[in-house]
């Protein structure tokens, strides 16, 4: 499966595109190809405080359910409108158009590029 | 490292005669009931969908098939399950249940009269082993003879409205007339076939038990001829949202070895007008007589966000736990969430407002008739 070379990840399987202080988080191709169709997204409001490592939304299939876990201390300044209207992005564009927050971020990211991510989808 | 043979391990998963075109259609695999089957094999929502406008074909050769043949082989299944068999007339199906001494159930199944004298019984997955020991063991003192013969059948579904136009097109010469829950000798790429009209997704649909060796003929003619009606292989992901959908209950969620039949809906199954009596009669007696404590109810959520097995279900004021979520998911007909649950009988009745405790937030959701969905005849 390959892995966009110029995003960053997390071992909980999301993607960050890294712009200064913002970053833009959705989930990888194999966390949308496991969870099946997505058919609900419980995202936070703008403006929220989110914490790193802590469950700030839903991703829910018919099947199951996955948090969405915060990548970072951030704060949320976009969700994407389109996605929570039409999850299915998540699972035909994860790297695009299903992206599922922006967040500025307040405390340094500590995360995985491409080749560390594809090792750890290899070491599944 | 090839560890198929390391001592302790549990044994591999079983595949069925079918994987290799699972494999060759892209079919994402998992472990069910100690098989490999396909989950998906693209969208489990578009197979869903497929299933309810067109067709979708199922490999379900994990079910297992133990046949009852004999003189007495009607008596000993009037014995050994809630039902009468020996009502069903040749080439009749029903659905019944193994239920244990103390009234529980030890699985559901469909009973086919396949012969006057020669029964086919289709259990779960899961309890192959439990339901053939049992039948043995009730039929010892009758004449007849009980073969677990899962290994040598494979099973084949199509579901879906267009699934009568597909059959009949594959099958060669002429089609047996099937009314729904019958089963007939038909011939399919030349293979003979037990074509049954039955199923488990809320949908007009059949089943094609064939020999092991046969499946793959079978299946690439069925999906061949399938094509212009639109038919899509679907996997045990789809299964699990169309029957949940129909109300249907599985083995594992709804039902186990502690719920009764009265608490789920099922009590019509249960006949004590049996010359020879039946296992767990007494049980079922008492259960019957006995004001129901809990009862297993439709739930229909507003939105998406879902009730999952295991969630609590909380009493609307107050937010005392009052029954349990089996099974529950985003309905991909209906457009919200809907589940199954086990509730207080008080608050079973129709229309009652309850809550579900969705990981922590609370989901306000309505006590709803089941099935959640029927198809239009």
């Amino acid at each position: 499966m390959s892995v966009p070379a110029e995003l960053k990840y997390t071992e909980q399987h999301e993607w960050l595109r890294i712009d200064g202080d913002l970053a833009t988080v959705g989930i990888t191709r194999h966390a949308a190809d496991a969870l099946g169709d997505v058919v609900y997204l419980d995202l936070p409001d703008v403006g929220a405080q989110v914490v790193k490592g802590e469950a700030c939304g839903e991703v829910e299939s018919t099947k199951s359910v996955s948090d969405l876990f915060s990548p970072a201390d951030a704060t949320v300044v976009e969700v994407n409108a389109e996605a929570l209207a039409d999850p299915g992005l998540v699972n035909t564009d994860p790297y695009g158009a299903g992206w599922l927050l922006r967040l500025r971020v307040q405390a340094t990211l500590d995360l995985l590029d491409a080749d560390a991510y594809a090792r750890l989808l290899a070491d599944d | 490292m090839d560890d198929r043979d390391t001592p302790g391990r549990r044994p591999a998963s079983r595949r069925t005669p079918l994987h290799d075109r699972h494999v060759a259609l892209g079919a994402t695999l998992t472990d069910f009931a100690g098989w490999t089957m396909p989950l998906k094999y693209a969208s489990d929502v578009a197979e869903h969908h497929a299933v309810r406008q067109a067709a979708g074909i199922f490999d379900l050769s994990h079910m297992g098939e133990i046949e009852v043949t004999g003189p007495e082989a009607d008596q000993a299944l009037d014995y050994a399950l809630v039902g009468k068999p020996s009502e069903l007339r040749v080439g009749q199906a029903r659905y019944s249940l193994l239920a244990s001494e103390a009234g529980g159930i030890l699985d559901d199944l469909v009973v086919y009269r396949l012969e006057q004298h020669r029964f086919l019984v289709v259990p779960n997955a899961g309890n192959v082993a439990i339901v053939d020991r049992n039948l043995v063991r009730r039929s010892a003192g009758f004449a007849c003879h009980v073969r677990d013969v899962s290994q040598e059948v494979a099973l084949v579904a199509v579901q879906g409205p267009r699934s009568s136009d597909i059959v009949s097109a594959a099958t060669d010469g002429e089609t047996p007339t099937l009314r729904y829950y019958s089963i007939a000798v038909a011939s399919v790429a030349g293979r003979s076939v037990h074509l049954a009209r039955t199923g488990y997704t809320g949908e007009d649909g059949f089943e094609v038990y064939c020999a092991a060796d046969d499946a793959a003929a079978v299946w690439g003619r069925l999906l061949d001829v399938g094509e212009p009606w639109g038919i899509v292989p679907a996997g045990l992901a789809a299964r699990d949202s169309l029957r949940l959908e129909a109300g249907m209950p599985l083995y594992g969620q709804e039902l186990d070895e502690t719920v009764t039949p009265y608490e789920v809906g099922l009590g019509r199954l249960v006949r004590f007008d049996k010359p020879s009596g039946f296992v767990g009669s007494e049980a079922l007696a008492a259960a019957e007589a006995r004001p129901l404590r809990r009862r297993l109810v439709g739930l229909a959520a507003r939105g998406r966000r879902s009730p999952r097995p295991g969630h609590e279900v909380l009493a609307p004021t107050g937010g005392a736990p009052v029954g349990v979520v089996t099974s529950g998911a985003p309905s991909p007909t209906l457009g919200h969430a809907v589940a199954m649950a086990f509730v207080t009988a008080e608050l079973a009745t129709t229309g009652t407002e309850l809550v579900v405790d969705i990981r922590g937030r609370a989901e306000p959701v309505q006590v709803v008739d089941l099935p959640f969905y029927k198809r239009s005849e």
